[in-house]
């Protein structure tokens, strides 16, 4: 039996979600036909908007269902740039792929990028943001940061950063894809535009997620079709999809705590823990191994049947250097050395026990390489 | 034995793979990151670099069974094989980049951490055989399908690295059995076109890749005795054998068409002369490895075949070791043999060894082409 340690990538259907997703599909009806069958399946899909936004402490109408959290990160991006006034955009160059390569795009297309620093933990510069926000707040269109970053697990304080913006009416973008469900996201007391969330890193499933846009907040929508969702993302609206979601943030997940000590406690004499002391959710650790490449440590711990992953894994699924290890100022051979464990509901203390058995074997055969 | 099979994505490498799973090994397949920035789908008859070969390579290995890695040696074949590549035209040679991908990637840097991994051999779908010889010890063979014969190729494997290689389908006789094979294992790969270009060269425009690299450099092209015939932009434009692209205003003392016989990068000289100085008796080099047991006592001359290119008809030739150069001396003249290029010798079908071409003869001296012409 597979010892899986990937939940950060994706986690199983949790039982409930299942049955409420199964049940859910056999439902006929287009949520927007006229006819009784569609108001059925309309009901579900309001009753999915109403128990997703008093997870996420938000209004109803600010829930717009999408395909998932890249699709989420774009929208809000693409779509706040589009209203923008100014041309800058503030982000840190430890964000996930989907908001980096929105945003490297925009640069292509002529935006400006103001890259923020970051402590050697992980944690952003505030005192950089606040000045660069004294400076050019006439030229800024948006900010954008992640509230829990989705490799070495830290948490920014999107409060602070949310303060720092309104003084000056800028538009605040949070990915929350790592933090929804593992930290408290209350939206309406956030003073975010826009959050992303996905279904499945909560044990919902693939292809459904949500863009959190506030009451207040303009977006130009990236699909133009039938006007689903606010007019902000036409497509034909999937219900069965939006309650298993709506399933999967209502079910809780347990206290990570414990196997946070436990996994620190086993790995920290091998590795480093990446963010340090910063603060950090529970459930996602990365520790680097010096000297050894993540390339070989994930095939051994394959053949050992522990799934984990090293950050970010590209399409061809080449083990690269970590980008956000190396935002943090880490080497490209400190920042290849890197393994990121992360869990959920169904992992237990036995799970990191065997993690802990394999290690020296595997860290020590991928120093020889 | 557990037994790691690189795979390319093409068909030949899927077969081999598959062979290898049939005879009962324990079959991991690893596909080979060798680019940094890796197209989407591939063009043309470049093989082996992009997301689809990758793509290709895991579909394979889902539908044998194995497990399947990407593995990143970017680095290391850029290092290796493009440098390379790059300082061996910039020293005037004309190297074959293929040759050091198997020498320094495929054979040493793949085969070592296969091994440090706990593998006891690497797989690749190469057409050639490795057969015990008559002293116990293993040699690399021809293999009997003439017309995809690559033991060229595999010419830089050493006695150690033989003794963890497997060439699967090494003895198959014909590609055309091999994509039946594949087609009738329900491969999609079956019908996948070959590859001849260089993998990393876009557009297969070698010259215009170069100059991106090196830059123009404008020079003089000279005859053999001295004469100045013509001005060039650069010598890395230039191969020996090359007759198109010269752009020579005044015509050969004899007439005839003029082919470059050198290339002298410090001198920013192109040297060229009539095809007959194009014909070389004897071809050196100094840098030579045994693939196998080495030849008892190489100093003594004893007659063999050499080949200088991965299609070229082996010559008969005398070899022998002088004064650490491995010298061959070609019964009949040889054309198209520049330096740089590898030099493989035979023994019958046995891969006897392989050397770098330092330097050639011509099999005719300067005085004897222009009185020639005159």
């Amino acid at each position: 039996m597979t010892v899986y340690l990937d939940h950060a990538a994706t986690s199983p259907l949790r039982p409930e979600v299942l049955a409420a997703y199964t049940e859910a599909l056999q439902l006929v009806g287009n949520p927007s036909a006229i006819h009784s069958a569609g108001q059925a399946a309309r009901a579900t899909l309001e009753d999915a908007r109403e128990r997703l936004a008093a997870v996420i402490r938000c209004d109803r109408n600010e829930v717009i269902f999408t395909s998932g959290g890249t699709e989420s990160n774009n929208l809000a991006i693409k779509g706040l740039f589009a209203k923008r006034e100014g041309n800058l955009i503030i982000t840190s160059a430890a964000e996930h792929h989907a908001v980096l390569d929105a945003i490297e795009y925009l640069e292509k297309e002529g935006a400006e990028v103001h890259w923020l620093s970051m402590s050697s933990e992980g944690v952003i510069d505030l005192v950089e943001l606040s000045g660069v926000l004294e400076d050019r707040h006439q030229d800024v269109a948006l900010v954008a940061l992640m509230w829990v970053n989705n490799e070495t697990g830290v948490i920014t304080p999107i409060a602070e950063v949310t303060a720092l913006a309104a003084k000056y009416g800028i538009p605040v973008h949070s990915d929350g894809v790592a933090a929804f469900g593992h930290t408290e996201t209350n939206f309406a007391n956030s003073g975010l535009a826009t959050m992303a969330v996905t279904a499945h890193k909560l044990g919902g499933p693939v292809g459904t997620g949500a863009l959190i846009v506030s009451r207040a907040t303009n977006l130009v929508p990236l699909f133009h079709g039938g006007g689903q969702e606010r007019a902000l993302r036409a497509g034909t609206m999937d219900a069965a999809g939006a309650i298993a979601f709506a399933v999967a943030a209502e079910t809780p997940q347990p206290d990570y705590r414990a196997l946070e000590a436990l996994a620190v406690q086993l790995i920290s004499p091998l590795g480093k823990l990446t963010r340090g002391a910063a603060p950090g959710v529970p459930n996602i650790l990365s520790f680097t191994f010096e000297g050894g490449s993540g390339e070989s440590m994930l095939f051994l711990l394959d053949q050992a049947e522990i799934a984990v992953s090293n950050g970010s894994a590209c399409t061809a699924g080449v083990a690269r250097a970590s980008h956000v290890l190396l935002a943090m100022g880490f080497s490209q051979t400190e920042a290849s050395s890197a393994i990121r464990i992360s869990f959920g509901p169904q992992t237990t203390a036995e799970d990191l026990n065997a993690l802990a058995e394999a290690l020296p074997n595997v860290v020590a055969t991928a120093r020889k390489i | 034995m557990k037994v790691l099979a690189a795979m390319s994505g093409g068909v030949d490498s899927a077969v081999a793979a598959a062979r290898a799973v049939d005879a009962g090994h324990e079959v991991v397949g690893v596909h080979l990151a060798l680019s940094r920035n890796a197209g989407t789908l591939r063009t043309g008859s470049r093989g082996c670099c992009t997301i689809e070969d990758s793509m290709d390579a895991q579909r394979v290995s889902s539908l044998l069974g194995i497990k399947y890695f990407v593995w990143d040696f970017s680095e290391r074949f850029k290092e290796d094989v493009v440098d390379d590549f790059i300082a061996e035209y910039e020293a005037g040679r004309t190297p074959n980049p293929c040759m050091r991908c198997n020498e320094r990637i495929k054979f040493a840097a793949l085969l070592e951490k296969a091994l440090s991994l706990g593998f006891d051999a690497v797989v690749t779908g190469h057409y050639a055989t490795v057969l015990t010889g008559e002293s116990g010890e293993l040699e690399l063979h021809r293999s009997p399908a003439t017309a995809k014969d690559q033991s060229y190729v595999l010419g830089v494997l050493t006695a150690d690295e033989l003794k963890h290689v497997m060439f699967p389908i090494g003895a198959s006789a014909s590609k055309a059995d091999i994509r039946a094979e594949a087609a009738a294992r329900g491969l999609a790969v079956a019908q996948k076109p070959d590859s001849y270009d260089i993998c990393f060269i876009p557009d297969g425009d070698t010259q215009g890749w170069l100059e991106d690299k090196v830059g123009a450099k404008p020079g003089l092209i000279k005859d053999r005795a001295g004469n100045v015939v013509g001005e060039h932009e650069g010598t890395h434009g230039f191969t020996v054998g090359q007759r198109k692209g010269l752009r020579l205003g005044r015509p050969a003392p004899d007439g005839r068409p003029r082919y470059v016989l050198e290339v002298h990068p410090k001198e920013n000289t192109v040297i060229v002369g009539s095809q007959n100085a194009l014909a070389v008796t004897e071809l050196a080099g100094s840098r030579f490895t045994w693939c196998g047991a080495p030849k008892s006592n190489p100093e003594q001359w004893f007659e063999a075949e050499v080949q200088v290119r991965a299609h070229a008809e082996p010559v008969v030739c005398q070899a022998a070791v002088i004064g650490g150069e491995f010298v061959t001396k070609v019964n009949e003249p040889i054309m198209g043999v520049a330096p740089g290029q590898t030099a493989v010798v035979y023994l019958g079908t046995r891969v006897l060894g392989q050397f770098t071409i330092d330097r050639t003869v011509s099999a005719v001296s300067v005085e004897e082409e222009f009185e020639a012409a005159l």
